[in-house]
Formats: C-alpha cells, sequence, structure tokens
C-alpha cells in the first residue's frame, strides 16, 4: 500500500488529466470558431467605440496647429494657414471622408470644410482668417474649433460622451446637452422599461397558462404545448407580419371593437406605429419563452406537496401561495430573466411595428450604422447595451445555469 | 441502428455538404449586375421597360435591389471596401452630394447613344439631367393624394387643403427619411410662391417658417418611407390625405382601381438619375446597361408602365404621339404625366445644388423636430 | 369556479399565441393588393378571394432565388453547427473541465447577445477579410447562431445518458470512433436531430445578418419578407408566411416526436441499467 498508493494516484491523476485534455479537445473547435467567428468581430466594436483616424488623417497640418492652441480664444492665423494648406493637398477621398466624420460631430461640417476647399481652390487669394470668415462665416466660430478639434482626436471618449446625452461646450468642457437634445439615456430607460413590461406580460400571461398546462394530464399537455411551440418555431418575422395586419387602424382588432360599438370609426385605436404595437408584438414573441421554463419548472414540484398541505385543512389559494409558488420560483427566475435579455436587444419588430415612439436602443445602433453613418456612436452604443446584457446574462448563468434552458 | 444505416447517413450527409460546398464556391455562368431602385410599381416599369430587354440581348444577369433613396447605403459600402451595388437610381440631389463625396465613377457623357433623330445625347437630354456622375431617367413628381370616398363633396384641390384639417379631418401621410419637398410644400402651402419657394427656404426664417408650418399638422401625421406605402396607408384608411410620388398613385388609380386623386397644385418635379458606384468591380458592363437603358426607345418604353415622363427630348416625342398608351391598361398616358401643360401649371421649383450642400444640416434639425 | 375561470384564462392566452398566425391565412387568399379584409371577404364573395399572390410567389424568380439561398445557407450552417456542437457538448460532459462555466458561457453567448451589435461587428470584420456579399460569410454567421441550440439539446439529452455503455463497447474491444458510432450517437441521435432542427430553423429564420452581410445575391426568404414589408407590402408575402407557418408545423411535430423517443429510449437505457 504505502508504495503503490503515490503510483496509484499518479496514474489516475494522469488519467484523468488526459481525459480532461480530450474533453478540452471537444470542446475547442467550436470555442475557436465561436471566438474568431463572433466574439472577435464584436470586440473590433471595442476598439471602433474610441478610435477615430479619419479626420486627423486629412488634416495632419491642423492637428499639429491646434495641439499648441489653448482653446479660449480664436485660434491665431498660423492655424488657419494650416487648415488652408490641408486643406489645398489633402487627397479628394480622404479629405471627403474626414469631412463625413466631422459631420457627426457638427451638424453641417462636411459641407463646411467640403464647400471651404472648393472656394479656396477657386480664388487665388491668400488664405487668411479673413478669407475664410468670408466663405463662411461659421470659421469665425469659436465652436466650430472646439468641434474640430475634437474631430482630430485619434482616440477620443466623444462617443461615449455622445452617448450618454453630454457634449463639448466652447471652452471643450464636458456638459449636458440641453434637453430637447437629450436623447440616448431616455431611450436607454425606455428600453429597460419596454423590456421589464414585456417580462411582466409574459409572466402575467404565461404563468397561469403553465400552471393549467402542468395540471393537465400528460397526453392533454402535451396536445395544448403544441399551441406553445408552434408561434416558437413559426419564423419571428412572419408573426411580426400577422402583428402588422392586426394592429391596424382598419385591421380586424379595430374592426371588431367598432363592431361590437366599442369604438367609433373617429376614435379607432392607435395599436401600430407607437410603443403599444411593440409591446404588444414583443409580448407575443417572447411568452413562449416564458411558459416553456415554468412549465418544466412546474411539471417536477410533486402534487404530493400541495396535496399534503390541502389535507392539512390549508385553503387552496394558500396551499398555492405557500407550497406551490415557492417552488415554482426558479422557473419564475428562468423565464423571466430570459425574457428580459432577449426584449432589451430586440430590433426586427420594433422596427416593423414601433414607429418613432415605439423604437428601442437597437433600432438607434441600426440609424447609425446604416443612416447617418457614425459608427463611432453605433460603436459605442453597442457597447453599453451589449454590457448591460452580459450583466444580465452573468446573473442568468450564475443563479440558473445553461441547464435551465429548455428549449422542447 | 446498424452499420448499414449509418453508412448510407453518412453517405447522404457527405453528399449534401459536398454539394453545398461546390454552390458556395461555384461563380455563376453569367456575368451580373445589381441594379438598385425605389422597388414597387417603379421598380415594375423598370425592369419591363430595362432589364428584360436587357437580358433578352444581352449575355448578363441583372438583379434588383430596393431601397429608400438618400446615399448612405452607398457610402457605407464604399467606405468599408464591401461594394455589392453597381447602378444606383438616386434622386438627383443625391446624386449630387454623392459625387461630391466621390462615390460615384465617372461616365464619358459624349458616349452616350444619341436620339432616334440623331441629335446628340448631350443636347437631346433635359437641361440639368446629365453629369459625368449621373444620367437621368425619368421625371417624376412629389404631389399629394387622396381618397375621394373621403371627401364626397367639395373635394380638395390646393396645396393648402393638405394642412387643412378643420376642413379636411382625418390623418395626413408624409414621408419621414430626406425632408426636401416636405420642407417647400410646407412654405407653398403657407403662402409662399411657387418660383420663390427655394429663396425663402434658404434663409433662417424661411427654415423656421416651414417647420412651424409643419407643427401644425404634426399630430395627425404617419410617417412613410417607401414608395408604396403611401398607396397602402390610404388603402388602408390609415390617413385620407398623403404626399406620394406620383406613379405610384396613377398605379393604384388605373392598375387597380382605386378611388385615388391627385392634388397637382404645389407639385415638384424631381429627376431620378443613374449612378454607377465607385469601386464596382463590373463597370464595364453597369455603363453597357445605363447606355442601353437610357436611349430613345428605352426611355419611352417605361412610360408605357408607369406616369412618369422620360429625361430626354427624343422620348417625349414618341409620348406624345396619339397612340400612346398603357401597356395592359391602354389608356393614354400623357394626361397623367406630371409635366403635361394641365398638371404643370403651379409646380414648386427647387434647387438641387442647394440641397446637396445643405441637405445634412437641415436633416439633424429634421430629424430632431421629429424625435420632440 | 375558480379552476374554471383559471381554464379559460389559459385557454385565452393560447388562443393569444395562435390566432395572429391564423389571421394571414385568410388574407393570404386575398383578390386585392392590401393587407386589409375587403368587404368582398367578410361576406365569403368567392371573387374576394384568389390564388394570384401564390401564383405571384411561385412564379416570381427572386423569391425562387430566395429560396435556393434560404436551403443553401440553412443546410450548410446546420452541417457546420450540429456537427461542431455535437462534439461540444459531448467535451462539456466532464464537470471538470478548466474554465467550464465560462466556457459555456461563451458557447451559449450568441443565444443573447443581441444581434444588431454581432452584425455590426461582423460587418466591420468581414468587410475587411471580403465575407461580406458573399454565401461563406452568411453561413459562418448562422452557424456561430446556431451552435447554442445544438449544444444545449444535446447536453440536455446527455444528462441523462448512461456513460457505462460506451465504456461497455469499449471494454469488449471497440476504439473510441466505433463506440461513439454504435453506441453513443444511436442513442443520443434524437437530441442531435433536434438541434440541427433548430440550427436549421434559427439560419431560415434570421433577416438582421442578411441584411448587414449580404449582398444583392444573398437575398433570403426572411429577407424578402423583410423588403415586402417594408416596400412592396403585397399579399404575397402573406402568401410566403403561409407557406412557412405550415412549414414550422412540421418541423415541430418532428422535433416533438424526436423528444418521446429520446425519453423512450433514456427510460429503456435505466430499466436495463437497474
Amino acid at each position: 500500500m504505502s508504495t503503490s498508493g503515490p503510483t496509484l494516484a499518479r496514474q489516475l491523476g494522469r488519467a484523468e488529466a488526459k481525459a480532461r485534455l480530450k474533453s478540452f479537445g471537444l470542446v475547442a473547435p467550436l470555442l475557436v470558431f465561436i471566438l474568431a467567428s463572433f466574439a472577435l468581430p464584436i470586440a473590433t466594436l471595442l476598439v471602433r467605440s474610441v478610435h477615430n483616424p479619419e479626420v486627423a488623417a486629412a488634416l495632419p497640418a491642423t492637428a499639429a496647429a491646434l495641439q499648441i492652441w489653448d482653446g479660449a480664444r480664436l485660434p491665431d492665423e498660423a492655424a488657419f494657414g494650416a487648415l488652408a494648406q490641408d486643406l489645398l493637398t489633402a487627397p479628394e477621398d480622404a479629405l471627403s471622408r474626414a469631412a463625413s466624420r466631422f459631420n457627426s460631430d457638427l451638424p453641417g461640417g462636411r459641407a463646411l470644410l467640403l464647400l471651404t476647399a472648393r472656394a479656396l481652390k477657386a480664388s487665388k487669394d491668400a488664405p487668411s482668417r479673413a478669407r475664410f470668415v468670408q466663405i463662411d462665416p461659421r470659421w469665425g466660430e469659436q465652436q466650430v474649433w472646439v468641434q474640430l478639434g475634437v474631430a482630430l482626436e485619434v482616440w477620443t471618449a466623444k462617443n461615449f460622451v455622445t452617448a450618454m446625452d453630454y457634449r463639448y461646450d466652447e471652452n471643450r468642457a464636458v456638459v449636458a446637452q440641453p434637453r430637447e437634445k437629450q436623447l440616448y439615456v431616455t431611450l436607454f430607460l425606455r428600453t429597460l422599461w419596454v423590456a421589464g413590461a414585456v417580462t411582466l406580460l409574459c409572466l402575467v400571461l404565461g404563468y397561469p397558462l403553465a400552471y393549467v398546462l402542468a395540471q393537465a394530464p400528460q397526453r392533454l399537455s402535451n396536445i395544448l404545448m403544441i399551441f406553445v411551440l408552434l408561434p416558437f418555431w413559426t419564423s419571428l418575422i412572419v408573426r411580426t407580419t400577422s402583428w402588422i395586419v392586426l394592429l391596424q387602424d382598419h385591421g380586424p382588432i379595430n374592426d371588431m371593437l367598432l363592431a361590437l360599438g366599442l369604438i367609433d370609426d373617429k376614435s379607432r385605436l392607435a395599436l401600430i406605429y407607437n410603443a403599444t404595437g411593440t409591446l404588444i408584438a414583443m409580448t407575443h414573441i417572447l411568452l413562449p419563452f416564458m411558459v416553456l421554463p415554468l412549465y418544466s419548472v412546474m411539471r417536477g414540484i410533486p402534487p404530493t406537496l400541495t396535496r399534503a398541505a390541502l389535507s392539512l385543512g390549508a385553503p387552496p389559494f394558500l396551499a398555492f401561495l405557500r407550497v406551490f409558488l415557492p417552488l415554482s420560483v426558479p422557473g419564475i427566475a428562468a423565464g423571466s430573466l430570459l425574457v428580459f435579455i432577449l426584449a432589451l436587444g430586440y430590433y426586427i419588430t420594433p422596427a416593423l411595428v414601433g414607429g418613432l415612439s415605439g423604437e428601442l436602443y437597437s433600432n438607434q445602433i441600426a440609424f447609425h450604422m446604416q443612416s447617418s453613418l457614425n459608427w463611432g456612436l453605433a460603436s459605442a452604443l453597442s457597447v453599453i447595451l451589449l454590457s448591460a446584457v452580459i450583466g444580465f446574462y452573468f446573473v442568468y448563468m450564475r443563479i440558473i445555469g445553461a441547464e435551465g434552458l429548455r428549449l422542447t | 441502428m446498424n452499420r448499414t444505416v449509418l453508412i448510407a447517413a453518412g453517405a447522404i450527409l457527405a453528399v449534401i455538404a459536398a454539394g453545398v460546398v461546390y454552390l458556395l464556391t461555384a461563380t455563376q455562368p453569367k456575368p451580373s449586375i445589381t441594379v438598385v431602385s425605389w422597388g414597387g410599381a417603379y421598380l415594375t416599369s423598370q425592369i419591363e421597360a430595362y432589364h428584360k430587354p436587357y437580358m433578352a440581348t444581352h449575355e448578363a444577369i441583372i438583379t434588383s435591389e430596393s431601397y429608400s433613396g438618400g446615399i448612405a447605403l452607398v457610402k457605407a459600402q464604399v467606405e468599408s471596401g464591401a461594394v455589392t451595388w453597381d447602378v444606383v437610381d438616386f434622386e438627383v440631389a443625391d446624386a449630387i452630394r454623392a459625387c461630391d463625396e466621390g462615390l460615384l465613377e465617372t461616365i464619358d457623357l459624349e458616349s452616350l447613344p444619341p436620339g432616334a433623330d440623331g441629335k446628340p445625347a448631350t443636347e437631346d437630354f433635359l437641361k440639368g439631367s446629365l453629369d459625368p456622375c449621373y444620367v437621368a431617367t425619368i421625371v417624376f413628381s412629389h404631389i399629394i393624394a387622396y381618397d375621394k370616398s373621403k371627401f364626397p363633396t367639395d373635394p380638395p384641390t390646393t396645396a393648402a387643403a393638405f394642412f387643412d384639417l378643420a376642413t379636411y379631418p382625418g390623418k395626413r401621410g408624409l414621408r419621414r427619411q430626406n425632408p426636401k419637398s416636405t420642407l417647400e410644400l410646407a412654405l407653398y402651402a403657407d403662402g409662399v410662391p411657387a418660383n420663390l419657394v427655394p429663396e425663402v427656404l434658404k434663409t433662417p426664417e424661411g427654415l423656421d417658417r416651414a417647420f412651424a408650418k409643419l407643427d401644425t399638422i404634426k399630430q395627425d401625421v404617419v410617417w412613410w418611407q417607401e414608395g408604396a406605402q403611401p398607396v397602402q396607408l390610404l388603402a388602408s384608411g390609415q390617413v385620407v390625405m398623403t404626399t406620394a410620388y406620383n406613379g405610384r398613385i396613377f398605379d393604384a388609380v388605373v392598375g387597380e382601381g382605386k378611388p385615388f386623386a391627385t392634388i397637382w397644385d404645389g407639385q415638384r418635379f424631381d429627376l431620378d438619375v443613374w449612378g454607377i458606384v465607385k469601386g464596382t468591380k463590373n463597370k464595364a458592363l453597369a455603363l453597357d446597361f445605363l447606355k442601353f437603358s437610357t436611349d430613345t426607345q428605352r426611355l419611352a418604353d417605361q412610360a408605357r408602365y408607369i406616369a412618369y415622363a422620360p429625361a430626354r427630348a427624343s422620348s417625349i416625342k414618341i409620348i406624345e404621339e396619339p397612340g400612346f398608351t398603357h401597356a395592359i391598361k391602354g389608356v393614354r398616358m400623357l394626361e397623367y404625366m406630371p409635366t403635361a401643360p394641365q398638371n404643370a401649371f403651379n409646380s414648386i421649383t427647387t434647387d438641387h445644388r442647394w440641397w446637396a450642400d445643405h441637405q445634412e444640416e437641415v436633416e439633424a434639425r429634421w430629424n430632431a423636430w421629429l424625435a420632440q | 369556479m375558480m379552476a374554471r375561470a383559471l381554464t379559460l384564462y389559459a385557454g385565452l392566452v393560447l388562443f393569444f399565441l395562435v390566432a395572429p398566425l391564423l389571421v394571414i391565412v385568410p388574407l393570404s387568399f386575398s383578390a386585392e393588393p392590401y393587407f386589409t379584409f375587403t368587404p368582398a371577404m367578410l361576406s365569403l364573395d368567392p371573387d374576394g378571394y384568389s390564388l394570384r399572390w401564390y401564383e405571384a410567389v411561385l412564379s416570381n424568380p427572386a423569391w425562387l432565388r430566395a429560396l435556393s439561398n434560404s436551403l443553401l445557407i440553412g443546410i450548410a450552417s446546420t452541417l457546420l453547427a450540429t456537427s461542431l456542437g455535437t462534439l461540444a457538448a459531448l467535451g462539456l460532459q466532464r464537470r471538470d473541465l478548466p474554465l467550464r462555466g465560462l466556457i459555456t458561457g461563451i458557447l451559449i453567448s450568441p443565444l443573447v447577445v443581441p444581434i444588431i451589435i454581432a452584425a455590426a461587428g461582423m460587418y466591420f470584420f468581414y468587410s475587411q477579410i471580403g465575407l461580406t456579399g458573399s454565401l461563406l460569410g452568411l453561413v459562418l454567421a448562422h452557424t456561430a447562431l446556431g451552435t447554442p441550440f445544438v449544444v444545449i439539446t444535446v447536453s440536455a439529452t446527455l444528462s441523462g445518458f448512461d456513460w457505462t455503455l460506451p465504456r461497455a463497447a469499449a471494454s469488449l474491444g471497440a476504439d473510441p470512433v466505433t463506440a461513439f458510432f454504435r453506441v453513443t450517437l444511436p442513442l443520443i441521435l434524437p437530441g442531435v436531430i433536434s438541434g440541427a432542427l433548430f440550427a436549421f430553423a434559427t439560419s431560415f429564420d434570421e433577416v438582421v445578418m442578411v441584411l448587414f452581410l449580404g449582398g444583392p445575391e444573398q437575398r433570403t426568404i426572411p429577407r424578402q419578407i423583410w423588403t415586402g414589408i417594408r416596400e412592396e407590402i403585397s399579399p404575397a408575402i402573406l402568401a410566403v408566411a403561409t407557406i412557412l407557418v405550415l412549414l414550422s408545423g412540421l418541423l415541430l411535430v418532428a422535433v416533438e416526436l424526436l423528444r418521446r423517443r429520446a425519453e423512450a429510449l433514456r427510460t429503456i437505457a435505466n430499466l436495463n441499467a437497474a
């Protein structure tokens, strides 16, 4: 024993290590695939949210000149000269790219740079501060130069400043946006609110349904489950299409309410292209994600427990409240967290039925990706939303774990 | 589960996998280009008049893509280096802007086909419709349309009626993206003479005035983005009156028999132009298609499907002939054209160059206004 | 009384779940090009109904092209996702795998990361390496989205798996590969196939990746529907939607049968073990 013990233990340990390595070898291909094709691209968003090289690349002399600018007054003639030199010598595509970026710091900045460059090239006049102001009076405004300085920073926090509804004032101090321009924080709160409301609605609708299904005989509940699973398996975009049809002013719902005399033709309910539309459609689409884990947990609660409480004289509702409900909490937690996490990132449904007031955070990211082309801001908004989702996902994995994800 | 079944299953999977790999890597047998336009009835007219004849006579495939205007998607492709569009149908102010930003290839205008009467293209095309960056195909118009059944007596006839909620109650439809025509319409409806609208809009007071006019109906507006939406909004009763592209209303009225009518007062002409995306791998084919589709006959042919006027004089001559009718419904097209004298009495003028330079500033304010 | 009210409530919720899927069916037979019930349809006038939109779909090369793209991307990404996911699920069975929690979290993350963020990141990344506007790029993206489902369903099947069975095969002289294909795989096959069907459904339904990564030649069915809703607005998309609802019904039944088979297999295996 004393001689073979350690050897055996070592052998066992070695065999264990080998088996662990083998298991890791099985996981590795997928892990590498997900990291390379999925996680890495998302990580590049993080870089893009703080990296802003285009303007400085096209206007190097201006960048150098503004380095020594104190920002308190208009820059000196040397800075105007540097800008003129850059505008006259920058390659056309680099200048156009820089101008587009500048536009996201100063609305109209693209045209300001390009029209100024055009005017400078067209005339023989020596470029001076006076000439710049003559081309466009905005060059005499300190705020314009502050924004140009911001645009010239290669590594910048400006996207997060914007995403938090702040801005740079004429002294380059970070100050809150005027109220009418505050957008992103409100939108973030609205997204949290909608996700929370959808979760609550799903719980209110889903809990009693899961309860009834769990109490029903297995054969019957198997059949009824199909009604839950059919929408789950149906294409998201198909379900959204259905809601567009249903919720229109002249859709079946309004027509039915009209026929029942609950509304008149002038007061048809506005159910679509607003937050109401988003709420209804998202609740419908996410409800199966609530019912499935609830049902799975409730099926596992032995009916004998409730029966015992009843036989001990507890009224049915009290038996439910004191025995069944606490035991179903894991299902409530799993379903609610999952629905909430998924709702936070919804895009398709709000885009199609949400209108202006029903838009969520994802829609604003899409707007800056595809319409305003402010990719830095889109990245910053992505980083913020992703942090929130990962936070809740972490909580989910901690208290429920991957095993809690039930799909059939 | 025995060995044979497993082997069979394995073999089937292998065949599927091989087929998939083959299809993923195989290149298309014919050269192809992607032509991007505005969808719906307008796209149909282009497919009938340009794409089909081109594919019938050339070894090429044309893939159609739809978008809702603007230059953002083109710019995203050029900047990211992932150019998948070849030829794009722009509103002319957007094409000017795209050209300024270096997003378009240059076109040799001398190489465009001459008119049927032999006149060189540079003289045959309408004024302002040719540029080294783009070639116009049609003249269309932003108009107001309404549902006749909603106003059986005293139907609206003026642009001012659009803003008159007391006399003509009901929701209004307005274009959400791209405020150009909407702001101009607001000024015209507020009493600015049609030909002075661009000058007034260039002043800060004029812009304020346009927004103030829109404020009066903002609560009752349903916003649309795609050309087909105004028709759908009218048909479903979501709105009683809406701005629209005139050809879409024509299609709903003549093609589908809908009880809609057009208010030509305060219409605003615009050009749709072809541009070729910078950096396309199919420039030669794109150019060839562009030349093919802008010859006298093709441009006239398109007017058989939708009420948009061709952008060259020699084609206009063809559509003015008495026998020129809709390809399916047989109605005479000329009277539905925005350029017909009885329709073009009070058209708002516009300054495309100014819009190209200032749209972004105005749009920033527009988006803030929408979000309020 | 209470119980009856509860049952009624549950019935209403079930109705809420299913009714929206059914309302599009009659509209897909509309004779008019709009999304609304026409008076002719409501009065059950046969003239109000037509097969116009089904014909439009089946005769439109764009829809057929989209179907072939959808199938191609769906099958390719399903094959990839299923093989990668099944292997990973087998490996994850070891409780003492280093960093098991973190790895599981990463492997499941495509399920919860907002799709728009993943699409934005991939758009920048894939355009740099020339994968935008290609089927391959979409296959990779959809594979990533599909793998969590395979990992989850296969893991669920494996959780009731009797590991003495492949060990018995090994002790009888089978090499690990043979043991896997002859013993393990047949037993977990229902889970693998369910996972594959999930992965396929995910790819077949996905539109945001296609919007960002796909070019005009990589249009899929959902991408066509997206265009249909935003631009063309014709009941043709309701015809497609109706077909898709039918298809998802078939998929659902397949998965349900597989689940029962897996349960039966597990029961038999457990009985044998006992």
